[in-house]
Protein backbone atom coordinates (compact mmCIF):
# COMPACT_ATOMS: atom_id res chain seq x y z
CA UNK A 1 0.00 0.00 0.00
CA UNK A 2 1.05 3.83 -0.13
CA UNK A 3 2.33 5.65 2.50
CA UNK A 4 0.54 6.16 5.10
CA UNK A 5 -1.51 9.51 4.98
CA UNK A 6 -1.86 12.46 7.59
CA UNK A 7 -4.62 14.21 5.93
CA UNK A 8 -6.70 13.98 3.48
CA UNK A 9 -6.04 16.13 0.64
CA UNK A 10 -2.92 15.80 -1.96
CA UNK A 11 -2.10 17.42 -4.81
CA UNK A 12 -3.30 14.55 -6.46
CA UNK A 13 -6.38 14.17 -5.28
CA UNK A 14 -7.01 18.11 -5.52
CA UNK A 15 -6.62 18.01 -9.07
CA UNK A 16 -8.69 14.59 -9.69
CA UNK A 17 -11.04 17.01 -7.85
CA UNK A 18 -11.18 19.74 -9.64
CA UNK A 19 -11.12 17.92 -13.10
CA UNK A 20 -13.99 15.69 -11.56
CA UNK A 21 -15.49 19.42 -10.87
CA UNK A 22 -14.93 20.01 -14.74
CA UNK A 23 -16.36 16.78 -16.04
CA UNK A 24 -19.48 17.15 -14.03
CA UNK A 25 -20.63 20.66 -15.15
CA UNK A 26 -19.27 19.42 -18.95
CA UNK A 27 -21.92 16.47 -18.24
CA UNK A 28 -24.10 18.97 -16.96
CA UNK A 29 -24.51 20.38 -20.16
CA UNK A 30 -23.99 17.68 -22.52
CA UNK A 31 -26.80 15.91 -20.40
CA UNK A 32 -29.47 18.44 -20.49
CA UNK A 33 -28.66 20.55 -23.46
CA UNK A 34 -25.76 19.42 -26.11
CA UNK A 35 -27.47 16.17 -26.48
CA UNK A 36 -30.71 15.68 -28.20
CA UNK A 37 -33.88 14.12 -26.32
CA UNK A 38 -35.29 10.64 -26.81
CA UNK A 39 -37.12 10.23 -30.04
CA UNK A 40 -39.50 7.87 -27.41
CA UNK A 41 -38.64 8.45 -23.66
CA UNK A 42 -38.14 12.28 -24.60
CA UNK A 43 -36.41 14.50 -22.15
CA UNK A 44 -36.64 11.29 -19.30
CA UNK A 45 -33.75 9.43 -21.18
CA UNK A 46 -31.31 12.36 -19.71
CA UNK A 47 -31.52 10.63 -16.39
CA UNK A 48 -29.91 7.53 -17.74
CA UNK A 49 -26.28 9.70 -18.08
CA UNK A 50 -26.52 9.63 -14.17
CA UNK A 51 -28.10 6.01 -13.77
CA UNK A 52 -26.19 3.88 -16.05
CA UNK A 53 -23.01 5.56 -14.75
CA UNK A 54 -23.80 5.36 -10.92
CA UNK A 55 -25.11 1.48 -11.75
CA UNK A 56 -21.67 0.86 -13.19
CA UNK A 57 -19.36 2.51 -10.55
CA UNK A 58 -21.53 0.26 -7.69
CA UNK A 59 -20.71 -2.88 -9.69
CA UNK A 60 -17.73 -2.09 -9.63
CA UNK A 61 -16.85 -0.73 -6.20
CA UNK A 62 -17.85 -3.97 -5.19
CA UNK A 63 -15.61 -5.66 -7.05
CA UNK A 64 -12.85 -3.63 -5.39
CA UNK A 65 -14.86 -4.84 -2.00
CA UNK A 66 -14.08 -8.54 -2.97
CA UNK A 67 -10.82 -8.08 -4.10
CA UNK A 68 -9.52 -6.21 -0.98
CA UNK A 69 -11.30 -8.68 1.16
CA UNK A 70 -9.18 -11.13 -0.59
CA UNK A 71 -6.40 -9.32 -0.65
CA UNK A 72 -6.27 -8.52 3.40
CA UNK A 73 -6.99 -12.35 3.84
CA UNK A 74 -3.98 -12.86 1.99
CA UNK A 75 -1.69 -10.45 3.54
CA UNK A 76 -3.13 -9.49 7.29
CA UNK A 77 -2.25 -5.61 5.99
CA UNK A 78 -4.01 -2.33 7.40
CA UNK A 79 -4.81 -0.52 4.03
CA UNK A 80 -6.60 -3.53 2.37
CA UNK A 81 -9.00 -3.92 5.42
CA UNK A 82 -9.70 -0.23 5.18
CA UNK A 83 -9.90 -0.06 1.51
CA UNK A 84 -13.02 -3.01 2.16
CA UNK A 85 -14.88 -0.73 3.94
CA UNK A 86 -14.43 2.31 1.82
CA UNK A 87 -15.28 0.75 -1.30
CA UNK A 88 -18.80 -0.80 0.14
CA UNK A 89 -19.19 1.97 1.74
CA UNK A 90 -18.83 4.73 -1.44
CA UNK A 91 -20.55 1.74 -3.09
CA UNK A 92 -23.74 1.49 -1.14
CA UNK A 93 -23.76 5.82 -1.72
CA UNK A 94 -23.76 4.94 -5.43
CA UNK A 95 -26.07 2.10 -5.25
CA UNK A 96 -28.42 4.12 -3.30
CA UNK A 97 -28.14 6.94 -6.58
CA UNK A 98 -28.77 4.28 -8.92
CA UNK A 99 -31.85 3.01 -7.49
CA UNK A 100 -33.67 6.71 -6.75
CA UNK A 101 -32.65 7.82 -10.29
CA UNK A 102 -34.08 4.53 -11.81
CA UNK A 103 -37.05 4.90 -9.75
CA UNK A 104 -37.63 8.42 -11.00
CA UNK A 105 -37.47 7.49 -14.47
CA UNK A 106 -39.65 5.01 -14.54
CA UNK A 107 -42.37 6.98 -13.11
CA UNK A 108 -42.39 8.95 -16.58
CA UNK A 109 -41.13 5.75 -18.43
CA UNK A 110 -43.32 2.72 -17.03
CA UNK A 111 -45.69 4.99 -14.97
CA UNK A 112 -44.17 3.31 -11.74
CA UNK A 113 -41.78 3.90 -9.00
CA UNK A 114 -40.59 0.29 -8.59
CA UNK A 115 -41.20 -2.38 -10.84
CA UNK A 116 -40.07 -6.21 -10.52
CA UNK A 117 -37.55 -5.50 -13.16
CA UNK A 118 -34.33 -8.10 -12.74
CA UNK A 119 -31.99 -5.45 -12.84
CA UNK A 120 -33.57 -3.28 -9.83
CA UNK A 121 -34.70 -6.07 -7.99
CA UNK A 122 -31.26 -7.05 -7.75
CA UNK A 123 -29.68 -3.84 -7.29
CA UNK A 124 -31.94 -3.45 -4.49
CA UNK A 125 -30.48 -6.70 -2.92
CA UNK A 126 -26.72 -5.72 -3.71
CA UNK A 127 -27.85 -2.57 -1.86
CA UNK A 128 -28.58 -4.97 1.51
CA UNK A 129 -25.69 -6.87 0.85
CA UNK A 130 -23.44 -4.26 1.08
CA UNK A 131 -25.56 -3.21 4.21
CA UNK A 132 -25.10 -6.02 5.92
CA UNK A 133 -21.73 -6.01 4.96
CA UNK A 134 -20.86 -3.10 6.63
CA UNK A 135 -22.59 -4.20 9.85
CA UNK A 136 -20.77 -6.82 10.70
CA UNK A 137 -17.57 -4.76 9.82
CA UNK A 138 -18.82 -2.31 12.43
CA UNK A 139 -19.17 -5.33 14.87
CA UNK A 140 -16.00 -6.53 13.84
CA UNK A 141 -14.56 -3.33 14.89
CA UNK A 142 -16.06 -2.99 18.51
CA UNK A 143 -15.93 -6.34 19.92
CA UNK A 144 -13.06 -8.73 20.05
CA UNK A 145 -9.37 -9.68 19.83
CA UNK A 146 -7.80 -7.16 17.64
CA UNK A 147 -5.69 -9.77 15.97
CA UNK A 148 -8.64 -11.60 14.85
CA UNK A 149 -10.40 -8.34 14.07
CA UNK A 150 -11.90 -8.64 10.09
CA UNK A 151 -11.99 -12.52 9.89
CA UNK A 152 -15.70 -12.56 9.48
CA UNK A 153 -15.81 -9.33 7.17
CA UNK A 154 -13.18 -10.36 5.18
CA UNK A 155 -15.01 -13.50 4.20
CA UNK A 156 -18.47 -12.09 4.05
CA UNK A 157 -16.88 -9.25 1.42
CA UNK A 158 -14.80 -12.04 -0.51
CA UNK A 159 -18.47 -13.70 -0.66
CA UNK A 160 -20.23 -10.38 -1.79
CA UNK A 161 -19.45 -10.27 -5.43
CA UNK A 162 -19.88 -13.82 -6.23
CA UNK A 163 -23.16 -13.67 -4.65
CA UNK A 164 -24.21 -10.49 -5.61
CA UNK A 165 -23.86 -12.55 -9.39
CA UNK A 166 -25.28 -15.61 -8.36
CA UNK A 167 -28.11 -13.26 -7.40
CA UNK A 168 -27.97 -11.08 -10.05
CA UNK A 169 -28.62 -13.83 -12.57
CA UNK A 170 -30.82 -15.64 -10.74
CA UNK A 171 -33.07 -12.81 -10.34
CA UNK A 172 -32.02 -12.17 -14.05
CA UNK A 173 -33.74 -15.15 -14.91
CA UNK A 174 -36.35 -15.69 -12.70
CA UNK A 175 -37.90 -12.48 -14.13
CA UNK A 176 -37.16 -12.86 -18.00
CA UNK A 177 -39.68 -15.21 -17.85
CA UNK A 178 -42.50 -12.54 -16.95
CA UNK A 179 -40.64 -9.73 -18.76
CA UNK A 180 -44.22 -7.90 -20.31
CA UNK A 181 -43.72 -6.02 -23.54
CA UNK A 182 -44.41 -2.83 -22.07
CA UNK A 183 -41.74 -2.23 -20.51
CA UNK A 184 -39.53 -0.01 -22.92
CA UNK A 185 -35.45 -1.12 -22.22
CA UNK A 186 -33.04 1.47 -22.41
CA UNK A 187 -32.38 1.55 -26.16
CA UNK A 188 -28.69 -0.06 -26.55
CA UNK A 189 -27.89 1.01 -30.12
CA UNK A 190 -27.98 4.50 -29.11
CA UNK A 191 -24.73 6.61 -30.60
CA UNK A 192 -23.79 9.96 -31.51
CA UNK A 193 -24.26 12.68 -28.74
CA UNK A 194 -26.53 10.47 -26.77
CA UNK A 195 -23.42 7.73 -26.56
CA UNK A 196 -20.74 10.41 -26.47
CA UNK A 197 -22.63 11.69 -23.14
CA UNK A 198 -23.20 8.02 -21.84
CA UNK A 199 -19.54 7.55 -21.97
CA UNK A 200 -18.29 10.91 -20.39
CA UNK A 201 -20.80 9.80 -17.92
CA UNK A 202 -19.31 6.98 -16.91
CA UNK A 203 -15.78 8.57 -16.72
CA UNK A 204 -17.00 11.55 -14.94
CA UNK A 205 -18.35 9.34 -12.30
CA UNK A 206 -15.53 7.06 -12.54
CA UNK A 207 -13.74 10.01 -11.75
CA UNK A 208 -15.70 11.44 -8.64
CA UNK A 209 -16.19 7.54 -7.40
CA UNK A 210 -12.41 7.66 -7.34
CA UNK A 211 -12.07 10.80 -5.49
CA UNK A 212 -14.41 10.21 -2.61
CA UNK A 213 -12.68 6.29 -2.37
CA UNK A 214 -9.41 8.05 -1.94
CA UNK A 215 -10.45 10.28 0.65
CA UNK A 216 -12.53 7.64 2.59
CA UNK A 217 -9.75 5.49 2.77
CA UNK A 218 -7.14 8.22 4.21
CA UNK A 219 -10.14 8.74 6.77
CA UNK A 220 -10.48 5.11 7.67
CA UNK A 221 -6.43 5.11 7.73
CA UNK A 222 -6.54 8.14 10.14
CA UNK A 223 -9.30 6.55 12.33
CA UNK A 224 -7.34 3.49 12.53
CA UNK A 225 -4.02 5.34 13.70
CA UNK A 226 -6.25 7.53 16.13
CA UNK A 227 -7.74 3.97 17.11
CA UNK A 228 -4.41 3.20 18.09
CA UNK A 229 -3.03 5.58 19.79
CA UNK A 230 -6.17 7.04 21.98
CA UNK A 231 -5.20 4.93 24.71
CA UNK A 232 -1.94 5.67 24.84
CA UNK A 233 -3.03 9.51 24.75
CA UNK A 234 -5.53 8.92 27.07
CA UNK A 235 -3.22 7.02 29.65
CA UNK A 236 -0.28 9.89 29.27
CA UNK A 237 -2.91 12.17 29.93
CA UNK A 238 -4.51 10.52 32.83
CA UNK A 239 -0.93 10.29 34.58
CA UNK A 240 -0.41 13.93 34.14
CA UNK A 241 -3.52 14.67 35.83
CA UNK A 242 -2.79 12.33 38.77
CA UNK A 243 0.93 13.98 38.61
CA UNK A 244 -0.53 17.51 39.50
CA UNK A 245 -3.06 16.67 41.73
CA UNK A 246 -0.46 14.84 43.80
CA UNK A 247 -1.37 10.90 42.94
CA UNK A 248 -5.01 9.49 43.03
CA UNK A 249 -5.38 6.60 44.71
CA UNK B 1 -13.20 -36.19 6.74
CA UNK B 2 -16.49 -38.29 6.54
CA UNK B 3 -15.96 -39.70 9.54
CA UNK B 4 -15.83 -36.46 11.69
CA UNK B 5 -18.84 -35.36 10.04
CA UNK B 6 -21.19 -38.08 11.08
CA UNK B 7 -19.92 -37.89 14.53
CA UNK B 8 -20.28 -34.10 14.74
CA UNK B 9 -24.01 -34.47 12.76
CA UNK B 10 -24.88 -37.06 15.44
CA UNK B 11 -23.84 -34.97 18.48
CA UNK B 12 -25.94 -32.35 17.11
CA UNK B 13 -28.36 -34.48 16.34
CA UNK B 14 -28.54 -36.10 19.88
CA UNK B 15 -28.38 -32.66 21.97
CA UNK B 16 -31.55 -32.11 19.30
CA UNK B 17 -33.28 -35.42 20.58
CA UNK B 18 -32.56 -34.66 24.08
CA UNK B 19 -33.73 -30.71 24.44
CA UNK B 20 -36.38 -31.07 21.81
CA UNK B 21 -36.08 -27.43 20.62
CA UNK B 22 -36.63 -27.98 16.97
CA UNK B 23 -39.76 -30.37 17.88
CA UNK B 24 -41.02 -28.13 20.28
CA UNK B 25 -40.19 -24.39 19.10
CA UNK B 26 -39.54 -24.86 15.65
CA UNK B 27 -41.70 -27.02 13.97
CA UNK B 28 -44.78 -25.50 15.78
CA UNK B 29 -43.59 -21.94 14.60
CA UNK B 30 -43.78 -23.31 11.05
CA UNK B 31 -46.97 -24.37 11.45
CA UNK B 32 -47.85 -20.76 12.71
CA UNK B 33 -46.36 -19.21 9.89
CA UNK B 34 -48.63 -21.07 7.89
CA UNK B 35 -51.35 -19.78 9.95
CA UNK B 36 -50.24 -16.54 9.60
CA UNK B 37 -50.06 -16.31 6.11
CA UNK B 38 -53.41 -17.62 5.72
CA UNK B 39 -54.95 -14.89 8.15
CA UNK B 40 -52.91 -12.16 6.00
CA UNK B 41 -54.06 -13.38 2.44
CA UNK B 42 -57.26 -13.91 3.07
CA UNK B 43 -58.20 -18.07 2.64
CA UNK B 44 -61.23 -17.09 0.28
CA UNK B 45 -59.90 -15.73 -2.42
CA UNK B 46 -57.72 -18.52 -3.56
CA UNK B 47 -54.26 -16.56 -3.48
CA UNK B 48 -52.67 -19.41 -0.82
CA UNK B 49 -53.14 -22.33 -3.17
CA UNK B 50 -51.51 -20.49 -6.44
CA UNK B 51 -49.03 -18.87 -3.96
CA UNK B 52 -48.20 -22.45 -1.81
CA UNK B 53 -44.96 -22.96 -3.22
CA UNK B 54 -43.49 -19.52 -2.22
CA UNK B 55 -44.83 -19.83 0.83
CA UNK B 56 -43.73 -22.93 1.94
CA UNK B 57 -40.25 -21.58 0.90
CA UNK B 58 -40.24 -18.20 2.80
CA UNK B 59 -41.50 -20.51 5.96
CA UNK B 60 -38.52 -23.23 5.06
CA UNK B 61 -35.85 -20.01 5.36
CA UNK B 62 -37.70 -18.47 8.64
CA UNK B 63 -37.13 -21.88 10.25
CA UNK B 64 -33.65 -22.35 8.81
CA UNK B 65 -32.68 -18.98 10.52
CA UNK B 66 -33.83 -20.73 13.55
CA UNK B 67 -31.95 -23.84 13.01
CA UNK B 68 -28.99 -22.39 12.07
CA UNK B 69 -29.07 -19.72 15.18
CA UNK B 70 -29.30 -22.83 17.06
CA UNK B 71 -26.96 -25.12 16.31
CA UNK B 72 -24.15 -22.59 16.48
CA UNK B 73 -25.20 -21.63 20.56
CA UNK B 74 -25.18 -25.03 21.52
CA UNK B 75 -21.41 -24.51 21.09
CA UNK B 76 -21.58 -21.29 22.65
CA UNK B 77 -22.47 -22.69 26.11
CA UNK B 78 -19.35 -24.15 27.86
CA UNK B 79 -16.61 -23.07 26.08
CA UNK B 80 -17.68 -25.24 23.44
CA UNK B 81 -15.97 -24.00 20.02
CA UNK B 82 -12.42 -23.84 22.17
CA UNK B 83 -13.06 -27.81 23.01
CA UNK B 84 -14.02 -28.07 19.05
CA UNK B 85 -11.06 -26.24 18.30
CA UNK B 86 -8.86 -28.73 20.61
CA UNK B 87 -10.92 -31.61 19.32
CA UNK B 88 -8.87 -32.57 16.64
CA UNK B 89 -11.69 -32.86 14.28
CA UNK B 90 -11.38 -31.70 10.64
CA UNK B 91 -12.84 -28.38 10.27
CA UNK B 92 -14.38 -29.57 6.91
CA UNK B 93 -16.16 -32.81 8.87
CA UNK B 94 -17.27 -29.81 11.30
CA UNK B 95 -18.52 -28.13 8.70
CA UNK B 96 -20.29 -30.84 6.96
CA UNK B 97 -21.69 -32.30 9.84
CA UNK B 98 -22.98 -29.46 11.42
CA UNK B 99 -24.31 -28.54 7.88
CA UNK B 100 -26.30 -32.19 7.69
CA UNK B 101 -27.27 -31.74 11.64
CA UNK B 102 -29.73 -28.60 10.15
CA UNK B 103 -30.11 -30.11 6.77
CA UNK B 104 -32.10 -33.13 8.68
CA UNK B 105 -34.46 -30.59 11.14
CA UNK B 106 -34.49 -28.84 8.14
CA UNK B 107 -36.21 -31.83 6.41
CA UNK B 108 -38.39 -32.49 9.14
CA UNK B 109 -39.81 -29.41 8.77
CA UNK B 110 -40.33 -29.23 5.14
CA UNK B 111 -42.42 -32.80 5.75
CA UNK B 112 -44.65 -31.19 8.29
CA UNK B 113 -45.22 -28.08 5.95
CA UNK B 114 -45.96 -30.09 3.16
CA UNK B 115 -48.50 -32.05 5.49
CA UNK B 116 -49.48 -28.33 6.17
CA UNK B 117 -50.25 -27.03 2.71
CA UNK B 118 -51.95 -29.84 1.39
CA UNK B 119 -54.55 -30.08 4.66
CA UNK B 120 -54.85 -25.96 5.02
CA UNK B 121 -53.93 -24.35 1.88
CA UNK B 122 -55.51 -27.24 0.15
CA UNK B 123 -53.08 -27.67 -2.21
CA UNK B 124 -52.88 -31.10 -4.87
CA UNK B 125 -49.50 -32.68 -5.11
CA UNK B 126 -48.46 -33.17 -8.71
CA UNK B 127 -44.92 -33.93 -9.72
CA UNK B 128 -43.57 -35.80 -6.99
CA UNK B 129 -39.93 -36.34 -8.06
CA UNK B 130 -39.22 -32.92 -9.10
CA UNK B 131 -40.66 -31.69 -5.57
CA UNK B 132 -38.51 -34.07 -4.36
CA UNK B 133 -35.68 -33.31 -5.94
CA UNK B 134 -35.97 -29.46 -5.30
CA UNK B 135 -36.70 -30.72 -1.85
CA UNK B 136 -33.25 -32.14 -1.36
CA UNK B 137 -31.45 -29.68 -3.12
CA UNK B 138 -32.62 -26.19 -1.88
CA UNK B 139 -31.97 -27.93 1.78
CA UNK B 140 -28.22 -28.83 1.02
CA UNK B 141 -27.82 -25.25 -0.03
CA UNK B 142 -29.98 -23.79 2.66
CA UNK B 143 -27.58 -26.05 5.24
CA UNK B 144 -24.50 -25.32 3.86
CA UNK B 145 -24.40 -21.19 2.97
CA UNK B 146 -26.34 -21.22 6.83
CA UNK B 147 -23.62 -23.05 8.19
CA UNK B 148 -20.96 -20.72 7.07
CA UNK B 149 -22.73 -17.95 7.50
CA UNK B 150 -23.84 -18.90 11.32
CA UNK B 151 -20.30 -19.80 12.27
CA UNK B 152 -19.76 -15.65 10.48
CA UNK B 153 -22.37 -14.32 13.07
CA UNK B 154 -21.32 -16.88 16.13
CA UNK B 155 -20.17 -15.65 19.15
CA UNK B 156 -21.06 -11.86 18.38
CA UNK B 157 -23.34 -9.85 20.54
CA UNK B 158 -25.94 -8.83 17.46
CA UNK B 159 -25.69 -12.39 16.11
CA UNK B 160 -29.70 -12.86 16.14
CA UNK B 161 -30.62 -9.39 14.64
CA UNK B 162 -27.53 -9.58 11.79
CA UNK B 163 -27.49 -13.24 10.52
CA UNK B 164 -31.05 -12.36 8.84
CA UNK B 165 -29.30 -9.41 7.16
CA UNK B 166 -26.18 -10.88 5.92
CA UNK B 167 -27.89 -14.45 5.01
CA UNK B 168 -31.46 -13.63 4.01
CA UNK B 169 -30.14 -11.92 0.43
CA UNK B 170 -27.34 -14.83 0.13
CA UNK B 171 -30.37 -17.27 0.13
CA UNK B 172 -32.68 -15.11 -2.68
CA UNK B 173 -31.56 -17.70 -5.23
CA UNK B 174 -32.57 -20.77 -3.24
CA UNK B 175 -36.02 -19.14 -2.71
CA UNK B 176 -36.33 -18.28 -6.40
CA UNK B 177 -35.12 -21.65 -7.49
CA UNK B 178 -37.23 -23.60 -5.71
CA UNK B 179 -40.32 -21.60 -5.90
CA UNK B 180 -40.31 -21.59 -9.25
CA UNK B 181 -39.52 -25.64 -9.41
CA UNK B 182 -42.20 -26.25 -6.78
CA UNK B 183 -44.72 -24.01 -9.13
CA UNK B 184 -43.87 -26.26 -12.14
CA UNK B 185 -44.38 -29.67 -10.52
CA UNK B 186 -47.78 -28.27 -8.47
CA UNK B 187 -49.45 -26.08 -11.56
CA UNK B 188 -47.11 -25.71 -14.73
CA UNK B 189 -44.92 -28.17 -16.62
CA UNK B 190 -42.39 -30.42 -14.55
CA UNK B 191 -39.71 -30.15 -17.34
CA UNK B 192 -40.09 -26.12 -16.61
CA UNK B 193 -38.87 -27.20 -12.94
CA UNK B 194 -35.75 -29.08 -13.68
CA UNK B 195 -33.33 -25.98 -14.64
CA UNK B 196 -34.43 -24.46 -11.24
CA UNK B 197 -33.66 -27.52 -9.85
CA UNK B 198 -29.82 -27.26 -11.31
CA UNK B 199 -29.55 -24.06 -10.02
CA UNK B 200 -30.31 -25.05 -6.35
CA UNK B 201 -27.97 -27.52 -6.72
CA UNK B 202 -24.96 -25.71 -8.06
CA UNK B 203 -25.81 -23.03 -5.53
CA UNK B 204 -25.27 -25.93 -3.28
CA UNK B 205 -21.91 -27.73 -4.57
CA UNK B 206 -20.54 -23.85 -4.63
CA UNK B 207 -21.44 -23.27 -0.88
CA UNK B 208 -20.60 -26.94 0.08
CA UNK B 209 -17.35 -26.27 -1.50
CA UNK B 210 -16.56 -23.26 -0.46
CA UNK B 211 -17.66 -24.49 2.96
CA UNK B 212 -15.60 -27.25 3.26
CA UNK B 213 -12.43 -24.75 2.36
CA UNK B 214 -12.81 -22.09 4.47
CA UNK B 215 -14.77 -23.16 7.85
CA UNK B 216 -11.38 -24.24 9.24
CA UNK B 217 -10.26 -20.93 9.46
CA UNK B 218 -13.27 -19.10 10.60
CA UNK B 219 -13.60 -21.16 13.56
CA UNK B 220 -9.95 -20.83 14.40
CA UNK B 221 -10.10 -17.43 13.73
CA UNK B 222 -13.85 -16.16 14.82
Amino acid sequence: MSAPPTRTGSPATRLLGALSLIGLALLLGYALWWSPADAVQKDSVRIMYVHVPTAIVAFASCGITTLASAMWLRRRSEGWWVLGGAAAEVGIVFTGACLVTGSIWGRPTWGTYWDWDPRITSTTLLFILLVGFLALRRVDNESGDPSHRGMRAAVVGLLLFPNVMIVHYSVDWWRSLHQTATITRLDPSIEGTMLFTLMLGIVVFSMVYAWLLVHRFRVGWLEERAGATGLDAALVQRRAEAGVTGGVA
Amino acid sequence: MFRDASLMAGKDLRIELRSRVTLQQVLPFAVLVLILFGIALDPDRGVLGRASGGLFWVTVLFCALLAIQRAFTIEAADGGRDALRLSGLDPAGIFLGKAAAIAAQLVAVEVLLAAGVVIMYGTEVTGVPLLLATCLAATAGLAAAGTLYGVLAAGLRVRETLLPILLLPVLTPVLIGATKAFEAALGGVAADGWPWCGLLLVFALLYLTFGTLAFGTLLEES
